[in-house]
Protein backbone atom coordinates (compact mmCIF):
# COMPACT_ATOMS: atom_id res chain seq x y z
CA UNK A 1 0.00 0.00 0.00
CA UNK A 2 1.21 3.11 -1.08
CA UNK A 3 0.86 6.48 1.70
CA UNK A 4 0.62 9.79 0.69
CA UNK A 5 -0.86 12.72 1.57
CA UNK A 6 -3.21 13.47 -1.17
CA UNK A 7 -5.03 11.05 -3.75
CA UNK A 8 -5.93 12.99 -7.06
CA UNK A 9 -7.93 11.41 -9.11
CA UNK A 10 -8.29 12.58 -12.67
CA UNK A 11 -4.49 13.90 -14.42
CA UNK A 12 -6.83 16.63 -16.51
CA UNK A 13 -5.86 20.37 -15.84
CA UNK A 14 -7.39 20.50 -12.56
CA UNK A 15 -5.95 17.43 -10.88
CA UNK A 16 -2.35 18.28 -12.57
CA UNK A 17 -3.03 21.68 -10.87
CA UNK A 18 -4.05 20.38 -7.55
CA UNK A 19 -0.45 18.66 -7.04
CA UNK A 20 1.03 22.09 -7.40
CA UNK A 21 -0.69 23.31 -4.84
CA UNK A 22 -0.32 20.82 -2.64
CA UNK A 23 2.92 20.88 -3.62
CA UNK A 24 4.18 24.38 -2.89
CA UNK A 25 2.25 23.26 0.49
CA UNK A 26 4.72 20.65 1.10
CA UNK A 27 2.44 17.70 0.81
CA UNK A 28 3.24 14.76 -1.64
CA UNK A 29 0.59 13.27 -4.06
CA UNK A 30 -0.21 9.98 -6.48
CA UNK A 31 -2.59 10.96 -9.66
CA UNK A 32 -4.29 8.53 -11.44
CA UNK A 33 -6.02 8.37 -14.30
CA UNK A 34 -8.19 6.24 -16.49
CA UNK A 35 -6.30 7.18 -19.73
CA UNK A 36 -2.76 6.32 -20.97
CA UNK A 37 -1.47 9.62 -20.05
CA UNK A 38 -2.20 13.62 -18.65
CA UNK A 39 -4.60 16.13 -19.98
CA UNK A 40 -8.40 14.35 -19.76
CA UNK A 41 -10.68 16.41 -21.65
CA UNK A 42 -7.88 18.74 -22.86
CA UNK A 43 -6.50 16.09 -24.42
CA UNK A 44 -8.95 13.34 -25.33
CA UNK A 45 -11.61 16.00 -26.78
CA UNK A 46 -9.60 18.94 -28.04
CA UNK A 47 -6.02 18.84 -28.22
CA UNK A 48 -5.42 21.22 -31.23
CA UNK A 49 -8.62 23.45 -30.53
CA UNK A 50 -7.16 26.71 -28.86
CA UNK A 51 -8.97 27.91 -25.59
CA UNK A 52 -8.80 31.21 -24.82
CA UNK A 53 -9.96 32.25 -21.33
CA UNK A 54 -6.90 30.70 -19.39
CA UNK A 55 -5.81 34.00 -17.64
CA UNK A 56 -3.16 35.53 -18.79
CA UNK A 57 -2.90 33.07 -21.36
CA UNK A 58 -4.12 34.89 -24.31
CA UNK A 59 -4.63 31.60 -26.47
CA UNK A 60 -2.98 28.03 -26.01
CA UNK A 61 -4.17 24.38 -27.24
CA UNK A 62 -5.26 21.59 -24.81
CA UNK A 63 -2.14 20.15 -25.44
CA UNK A 64 0.18 22.61 -24.79
CA UNK A 65 -1.83 23.81 -21.51
CA UNK A 66 -1.15 20.29 -20.19
CA UNK A 67 2.74 20.34 -21.29
CA UNK A 68 2.91 23.46 -19.36
CA UNK A 69 1.07 22.52 -16.55
CA UNK A 70 3.09 19.57 -16.04
CA UNK A 71 6.42 21.35 -16.73
CA UNK A 72 5.45 23.20 -13.58
CA UNK A 73 4.74 20.26 -11.37
CA UNK A 74 8.02 18.89 -12.65
CA UNK A 75 9.62 19.86 -9.04
CA UNK A 76 7.31 17.44 -6.89
CA UNK A 77 8.26 14.44 -8.91
CA UNK A 78 4.64 13.49 -8.63
CA UNK A 79 4.22 9.71 -9.56
CA UNK A 80 1.55 9.03 -12.24
CA UNK A 81 -0.60 6.05 -12.28
CA UNK A 82 -2.38 5.86 -15.33
CA UNK A 83 -4.78 3.44 -17.01
CA UNK A 84 -6.54 2.86 -13.83
CA UNK A 85 -9.86 3.56 -12.56
CA UNK A 86 -10.41 4.00 -9.21
CA UNK A 87 -13.08 1.39 -7.95
CA UNK A 88 -13.36 1.12 -4.03
CA UNK A 89 -12.68 4.35 -1.44
CA UNK A 90 -12.76 2.99 2.17
CA UNK A 91 -12.91 4.56 5.40
CA UNK A 92 -9.85 3.94 7.47
CA UNK A 93 -10.06 6.04 10.76
CA UNK A 94 -8.57 9.76 9.74
CA UNK A 95 -7.66 8.08 6.55
CA UNK A 96 -8.80 7.48 2.74
CA UNK A 97 -8.25 3.81 1.05
CA UNK A 98 -7.84 3.89 -2.45
CA UNK A 99 -7.65 0.77 -4.31
CA UNK A 100 -7.66 0.42 -8.39
CA UNK A 101 -8.68 -1.95 -10.97
CA UNK A 102 -4.80 -2.70 -11.61
CA UNK A 103 -5.34 -3.99 -7.84
CA UNK A 104 -3.08 -0.97 -6.24
CA UNK A 105 -4.12 0.63 -3.05
CA UNK A 106 -3.05 4.05 -2.03
CA UNK A 107 -3.59 5.66 1.66
CA UNK A 108 -3.88 9.26 2.70
CA UNK A 109 -5.45 11.64 4.73
CA UNK A 110 -7.08 13.46 1.41
CA UNK A 111 -8.63 12.42 -1.67
CA UNK A 112 -9.50 15.38 -4.21
CA UNK A 113 -11.61 14.05 -7.13
CA UNK A 114 -10.59 16.07 -9.92
CA UNK A 115 -12.86 13.58 -12.62
CA UNK A 116 -13.84 15.33 -15.47
CA UNK A 117 -17.47 13.97 -16.37
CA UNK A 118 -15.92 10.55 -15.30
CA UNK A 119 -13.29 8.56 -17.18
CA UNK A 120 -13.36 7.76 -21.17
CA UNK A 121 -14.51 4.71 -22.65
CA UNK A 122 -14.15 3.88 -26.18
CA UNK A 123 -18.04 4.25 -27.92
CA UNK A 124 -19.15 0.80 -29.09
CA UNK A 125 -20.93 -0.44 -32.13
CA UNK A 126 -24.73 -0.38 -31.20
CA UNK A 127 -25.49 -3.90 -32.96
CA UNK A 128 -26.15 -6.48 -30.27
CA UNK A 129 -24.00 -8.96 -31.75
CA UNK A 130 -20.92 -6.97 -31.46
CA UNK A 131 -20.92 -7.95 -27.59
CA UNK A 132 -19.97 -11.50 -28.01
CA UNK A 133 -16.87 -10.92 -30.57
CA UNK A 134 -15.34 -7.62 -28.31
CA UNK A 135 -12.16 -9.13 -27.57
CA UNK A 136 -12.12 -11.39 -30.22
CA UNK A 137 -12.75 -10.05 -32.99
CA UNK A 138 -13.75 -6.60 -32.43
CA UNK A 139 -12.00 -4.16 -30.94
CA UNK A 140 -11.58 0.19 -30.02
CA UNK A 141 -8.08 0.35 -30.08
CA UNK A 142 -5.08 -1.27 -30.96
CA UNK A 143 -2.52 -2.24 -28.49
CA UNK A 144 -0.20 -4.56 -30.15
CA UNK A 145 -0.25 -4.26 -34.30
CA UNK A 146 1.30 -7.74 -35.26
CA UNK A 147 -2.25 -9.29 -33.93
CA UNK A 148 -3.51 -7.43 -37.31
CA UNK A 149 -1.68 -9.10 -39.90
CA UNK A 150 -2.78 -10.62 -42.61
CA UNK A 151 -6.32 -10.23 -41.78
CA UNK A 152 -9.35 -8.47 -43.65
CA UNK A 153 -10.09 -5.67 -41.49
CA UNK A 154 -13.09 -3.41 -41.84
CA UNK A 155 -12.45 -0.09 -39.96
CA UNK A 156 -14.78 2.41 -39.07
CA UNK A 157 -14.82 5.72 -38.28
CA UNK A 158 -13.86 9.09 -39.79
CA UNK A 159 -11.69 10.72 -38.06
CA UNK A 160 -7.85 10.82 -36.90
CA UNK A 161 -8.02 7.17 -35.21
CA UNK A 162 -9.59 5.54 -38.57
CA UNK A 163 -7.05 7.09 -41.03
CA UNK A 164 -4.10 6.59 -38.99
CA UNK A 165 -4.76 2.82 -38.28
CA UNK A 166 -5.74 2.43 -41.57
CA UNK A 167 -2.67 3.65 -43.34
CA UNK A 168 -0.44 1.24 -40.74
CA UNK A 169 -2.57 -1.52 -40.68
CA UNK A 170 -2.67 -1.39 -44.76
CA UNK A 171 0.83 -2.17 -45.04
CA UNK A 172 -0.02 -6.10 -44.15
CA UNK A 173 -3.74 -6.52 -44.21
CA UNK A 174 -6.57 -5.70 -46.81
CA UNK A 175 -8.43 -2.97 -45.22
CA UNK A 176 -12.60 -1.35 -45.77
CA UNK A 177 -12.46 1.99 -44.17
CA UNK A 178 -16.17 2.54 -43.47
CA UNK A 179 -17.83 5.89 -43.12
CA UNK A 180 -21.28 7.36 -42.26
CA UNK A 181 -20.26 10.20 -44.76
CA UNK A 182 -18.33 11.01 -47.49
CA UNK A 183 -15.58 13.09 -45.70
CA UNK A 184 -12.96 12.31 -43.35
CA UNK A 185 -11.75 14.57 -40.31
CA UNK A 186 -7.59 14.09 -41.18
CA UNK A 187 -4.45 16.21 -41.20
CA UNK A 188 -4.39 17.23 -44.98
CA UNK A 189 -1.19 14.90 -45.65
CA UNK A 190 -2.95 11.58 -43.56
CA UNK A 191 -6.06 12.43 -46.51
CA UNK A 192 -3.85 12.58 -49.49
CA UNK A 193 -2.07 9.43 -48.50
CA UNK A 194 -5.36 7.69 -47.76
CA UNK A 195 -6.57 8.67 -51.43
CA UNK A 196 -3.98 7.48 -52.86
CA UNK A 197 -4.20 3.82 -51.52
CA UNK A 198 -7.49 4.00 -52.27
CA UNK A 199 -6.43 5.24 -56.17
CA UNK A 200 -3.63 2.39 -55.97
CA UNK A 201 -5.65 -0.53 -54.99
CA UNK A 202 -4.61 -1.04 -51.56
CA UNK A 203 -7.42 -0.32 -49.61
CA UNK A 204 -10.85 -0.15 -50.19
CA UNK A 205 -13.36 3.04 -48.90
CA UNK A 206 -17.17 2.73 -48.19
CA UNK A 207 -19.38 5.54 -47.76
CA UNK A 208 -21.78 7.07 -47.06
CA UNK A 209 -22.79 3.92 -44.99
CA UNK A 210 -23.09 2.52 -41.51
CA UNK A 211 -22.68 -1.01 -40.26
CA UNK A 212 -26.10 -3.08 -41.20
CA UNK A 213 -25.17 -6.43 -39.73
CA UNK A 214 -22.10 -9.30 -38.90
CA UNK A 215 -22.20 -12.59 -39.79
CA UNK A 216 -20.82 -15.54 -38.29
CA UNK A 217 -20.32 -17.88 -35.61
CA UNK A 218 -17.56 -18.19 -33.77
CA UNK A 219 -15.53 -15.95 -35.74
CA UNK A 220 -16.52 -13.24 -37.62
CA UNK A 221 -17.09 -14.39 -41.44
CA UNK A 222 -18.27 -11.57 -43.45
CA UNK A 223 -20.38 -7.81 -42.45
CA UNK A 224 -23.16 -6.21 -44.09
CA UNK A 225 -23.57 -2.52 -44.78
CA UNK A 226 -25.97 -0.61 -46.18
CA UNK A 227 -25.34 2.33 -48.10
CA UNK A 228 -27.69 5.90 -47.36
CA UNK A 229 -29.56 5.16 -50.63
CA UNK A 230 -31.11 1.80 -49.09
CA UNK A 231 -28.61 -0.28 -51.01
CA UNK A 232 -26.39 -3.41 -48.76
CA UNK A 233 -22.90 -4.76 -49.31
CA UNK A 234 -21.64 -7.71 -47.71
CA UNK A 235 -17.92 -7.82 -47.10
CA UNK A 236 -15.63 -10.18 -46.24
CA UNK A 237 -14.40 -9.48 -42.42
CA UNK A 238 -12.37 -11.47 -39.65
CA UNK A 239 -11.49 -8.40 -37.84
CA UNK A 240 -13.56 -5.18 -36.75
CA UNK A 241 -12.11 -1.72 -35.53
CA UNK A 242 -14.48 0.68 -34.70
CA UNK A 243 -12.96 3.91 -33.86
CA UNK A 244 -16.07 6.36 -33.16
CA UNK A 245 -13.98 8.34 -29.82
CA UNK A 246 -14.74 8.23 -26.19
CA UNK A 247 -17.64 8.71 -24.11
CA UNK A 248 -17.32 9.85 -20.32
CA UNK A 249 -18.35 7.22 -17.61
CA UNK A 250 -19.21 8.78 -14.16
CA UNK A 251 -18.58 4.99 -13.34
CA UNK A 252 -17.94 3.64 -9.37
CA UNK A 253 -18.01 7.01 -8.39
CA UNK A 254 -21.61 7.23 -7.88
CA UNK A 255 -21.19 4.48 -5.41
CA UNK A 256 -18.88 6.21 -2.90
CA UNK A 257 -21.78 7.61 -0.70
CA UNK A 258 -20.94 10.93 -1.49
CA UNK A 259 -23.86 13.37 -2.09
CA UNK A 260 -24.78 13.56 -5.97
CA UNK A 261 -26.43 15.96 -7.93
CA UNK A 262 -27.35 14.49 -11.13
CA UNK A 263 -23.38 13.45 -12.51
CA UNK A 264 -21.75 16.11 -10.18
CA UNK A 265 -21.03 15.57 -6.65
CA UNK A 266 -22.05 18.17 -3.85
CA UNK A 267 -19.15 20.19 -1.97
CA UNK A 268 -19.08 23.47 -0.28
CA UNK A 269 -17.50 26.62 -1.59
CA UNK A 270 -15.37 27.01 1.36
CA UNK A 271 -12.75 24.07 0.69
CA UNK A 272 -14.88 22.16 -1.68
CA UNK A 273 -15.41 19.30 0.83
CA UNK A 274 -17.76 16.71 0.22
CA UNK A 275 -20.28 15.49 2.45
CA UNK A 276 -17.65 13.06 3.71
CA UNK A 277 -14.57 14.51 5.54
CA UNK A 278 -11.35 14.60 3.51
CA UNK A 279 -12.88 13.45 0.20
CA UNK A 280 -12.94 16.65 -2.34
CA UNK A 281 -14.10 17.28 -5.33
CA UNK A 282 -13.19 20.11 -8.30
CA UNK A 283 -13.49 21.27 -11.72
CA UNK A 284 -16.28 19.91 -13.89
CA UNK A 285 -17.21 17.02 -11.27
CA UNK A 286 -17.91 19.23 -8.64
CA UNK A 287 -21.31 21.31 -7.78
CA UNK A 288 -22.27 24.18 -5.64
CA UNK A 289 -24.36 27.43 -6.23
CA UNK A 290 -23.03 29.13 -9.37
CA UNK A 291 -20.74 26.63 -10.31
CA UNK A 292 -19.09 27.46 -13.89
CA UNK A 293 -17.11 24.85 -16.04
CA UNK A 294 -14.54 26.30 -16.62
CA UNK A 295 -10.76 25.02 -16.37
CA UNK A 296 -9.91 28.42 -13.97
CA UNK A 297 -12.54 27.70 -11.50
CA UNK A 298 -10.96 24.44 -11.44
CA UNK A 299 -7.74 25.78 -10.36
CA UNK A 300 -8.89 28.22 -7.83
CA UNK A 301 -10.87 25.08 -6.23
CA UNK A 302 -8.08 22.84 -6.18
CA UNK A 303 -6.57 26.12 -4.44
CA UNK A 304 -9.40 26.37 -1.34
CA UNK A 305 -9.08 22.20 -0.92
CA UNK A 306 -5.52 22.23 -0.81
CA UNK A 307 -5.61 24.14 2.07
CA UNK A 308 -8.00 22.23 4.23
CA UNK A 309 -5.87 19.14 2.85
CA UNK A 310 -3.25 20.39 4.81
CA UNK A 311 -4.90 21.01 8.12
CA UNK A 312 -5.68 16.97 7.41
CA UNK A 313 -2.25 15.43 6.91
CA UNK A 314 -0.30 18.09 8.97
CA UNK A 315 -2.59 18.73 11.82
CA UNK A 316 0.20 19.53 14.59
CA UNK A 317 1.59 22.45 12.20
CA UNK A 318 -0.13 25.61 11.77
CA UNK A 319 -0.86 26.47 7.96
CA UNK A 320 1.03 29.44 7.04
CA UNK A 321 -0.61 31.44 3.84
CA UNK A 322 2.70 32.47 1.74
CA UNK A 323 3.06 34.18 -1.52
CA UNK A 324 5.42 31.68 -4.41
CA UNK A 325 7.16 34.84 -5.03
CA UNK A 326 8.65 35.88 -1.32
CA UNK A 327 8.54 32.40 0.11
CA UNK A 328 11.89 30.89 0.27
CA UNK A 329 10.67 27.90 1.69
CA UNK A 330 8.72 27.39 -1.29
CA UNK A 331 10.85 28.49 -3.54
CA UNK A 332 13.09 25.47 -2.31
CA UNK A 333 10.28 22.87 -3.04
CA UNK A 334 10.27 24.41 -6.27
CA UNK A 335 14.03 24.37 -6.64
CA UNK A 336 14.83 27.18 -7.37
CA UNK A 337 17.46 29.22 -5.92
CA UNK B 1 -42.41 31.24 -25.51
CA UNK B 2 -41.53 28.46 -27.79
CA UNK B 3 -42.86 25.29 -26.99
CA UNK B 4 -40.29 22.93 -27.81
CA UNK B 5 -41.32 19.27 -28.02
CA UNK B 6 -39.25 16.26 -27.27
CA UNK B 7 -40.12 12.99 -28.13
CA UNK B 8 -38.67 10.10 -26.84
CA UNK B 9 -37.49 7.05 -29.21
CA UNK B 10 -40.64 5.18 -28.09
CA UNK B 11 -43.10 8.07 -28.31
CA UNK B 12 -43.26 9.79 -25.40
CA UNK B 13 -43.73 13.46 -25.79
CA UNK B 14 -42.64 16.07 -23.35
CA UNK B 15 -43.55 19.40 -24.81
CA UNK B 16 -41.83 22.47 -22.13
CA UNK B 17 -41.40 26.26 -22.86
CA UNK B 18 -37.61 27.30 -23.38
CA UNK B 19 -36.65 30.90 -23.28
CA UNK B 20 -35.55 32.77 -26.77
CA UNK B 21 -31.52 31.99 -26.47
CA UNK B 22 -31.47 29.33 -24.55
CA UNK B 23 -30.56 25.94 -26.68
CA UNK B 24 -32.75 23.04 -27.11
CA UNK B 25 -30.12 21.24 -25.11
CA UNK B 26 -30.68 23.57 -22.31
CA UNK B 27 -34.55 23.23 -22.28
CA UNK B 28 -34.12 19.98 -22.29
CA UNK B 29 -32.03 20.06 -19.40
CA UNK B 30 -33.70 22.59 -17.51
CA UNK B 31 -36.84 20.85 -17.39
CA UNK B 32 -35.48 17.21 -16.32
CA UNK B 33 -36.64 16.29 -19.66
CA UNK B 34 -34.90 12.58 -20.44
CA UNK B 35 -33.37 11.27 -23.34
CA UNK B 36 -30.39 13.91 -23.17
CA UNK B 37 -27.27 14.11 -21.67
CA UNK B 38 -25.11 16.78 -22.70
CA UNK B 39 -22.29 15.65 -20.65
CA UNK B 40 -20.04 18.28 -21.59
CA UNK B 41 -22.45 20.97 -20.94
CA UNK B 42 -22.63 22.64 -24.79
CA UNK B 43 -18.87 22.96 -25.24
CA UNK B 44 -19.58 20.37 -28.94
CA UNK B 45 -17.42 17.87 -27.16
CA UNK B 46 -19.36 14.95 -26.28
CA UNK B 47 -22.21 14.50 -28.78
CA UNK B 48 -24.43 12.70 -25.85
CA UNK B 49 -27.65 15.58 -26.62
CA UNK B 50 -27.95 14.49 -29.93
CA UNK B 51 -31.32 14.55 -31.62
CA UNK B 52 -33.12 13.57 -34.56
CA UNK B 53 -35.03 16.59 -36.60
CA UNK B 54 -37.99 16.50 -38.53
CA UNK B 55 -37.31 17.14 -42.54
CA UNK B 56 -39.61 20.22 -42.25
CA UNK B 57 -37.89 21.57 -39.41
CA UNK B 58 -34.46 20.88 -40.19
CA UNK B 59 -34.23 23.78 -43.32
CA UNK B 60 -35.58 26.56 -40.41
CA UNK B 61 -32.58 25.62 -37.97
CA UNK B 62 -29.64 27.21 -38.04
CA UNK B 63 -27.23 25.74 -40.47
CA UNK B 64 -24.76 22.49 -38.91
CA UNK B 65 -21.26 23.58 -39.22
CA UNK B 66 -18.38 20.77 -39.86
CA UNK B 67 -17.44 20.45 -36.29
CA UNK B 68 -20.63 19.64 -35.45
CA UNK B 69 -20.59 17.21 -38.44
CA UNK B 70 -17.44 15.59 -36.96
CA UNK B 71 -19.02 15.16 -33.69
CA UNK B 72 -22.26 14.05 -34.72
CA UNK B 73 -19.86 10.94 -36.05
CA UNK B 74 -19.42 9.95 -32.98
CA UNK B 75 -23.03 9.96 -31.56
CA UNK B 76 -24.87 6.46 -31.02
CA UNK B 77 -26.82 5.93 -34.19
CA UNK B 78 -26.48 9.15 -36.44
CA UNK B 79 -28.64 9.97 -39.48
CA UNK B 80 -28.81 12.40 -42.11
CA UNK B 81 -31.39 14.40 -39.69
CA UNK B 82 -29.05 14.39 -36.64
CA UNK B 83 -28.30 17.29 -34.83
CA UNK B 84 -26.53 18.06 -31.46
CA UNK B 85 -29.33 20.06 -29.40
CA UNK B 86 -26.85 22.29 -27.92
CA UNK B 87 -25.82 23.94 -30.72
CA UNK B 88 -30.50 24.69 -31.85
CA UNK B 89 -30.79 27.95 -30.40
CA UNK B 90 -34.21 28.48 -29.37
CA UNK B 91 -36.16 31.46 -31.22
CA UNK B 92 -39.85 32.39 -31.75
CA UNK B 93 -38.92 30.84 -35.18
CA UNK B 94 -38.94 27.32 -33.89
CA UNK B 95 -41.99 27.54 -31.91
CA UNK B 96 -43.08 24.20 -32.03
CA UNK B 97 -40.10 22.43 -33.05
CA UNK B 98 -40.19 18.91 -32.13
CA UNK B 99 -36.98 16.93 -31.89
CA UNK B 100 -36.96 13.24 -30.97
CA UNK B 101 -34.20 11.39 -28.90
CA UNK B 102 -32.43 8.59 -29.50
CA UNK B 103 -32.86 5.25 -28.14
CA UNK B 104 -29.50 6.48 -26.10
CA UNK B 105 -26.79 8.64 -26.04
CA UNK B 106 -23.58 6.46 -25.18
Amino acid sequence: MIKTDAIIIGAGPVGLFAVHQLGIKGLKSIVIDNLDKAGGQCIELYPDKPIYDIPAVPECTGEELTKNLLEQIKPFNTEFFYNERVDEVMQDKDNWIVKTNNNNEFTAPNIIIAGGVGSFEPRKLSLKEAEKFEGKSIFYAVKNKEAFKNKNISIFGGGDSALDWTLELSKFSKINLIHRRDEFRGAPHTLAEIKKLEKDGKISIKTPCQLESIEGDKDIASITIKFDDGKTEKIKTDTILSFFGLIMKLGPIAEWGLNMNKKTIEVNSENFETNKKGIFAAGDICHYPGKLKLILSGFHEVALASVECFKRARPEEKYRFEFTTSSKTIQDRLGKK
Amino acid sequence: MPKITYISHNNKKVTVEVPIGLSVMEGAVQNNVEGIDADCGGSMACATCHVYVSENWLTKIEKIHDAERDMLDMAYEPKNNSRLSCQITVSNELDGLEVTTPIKQS
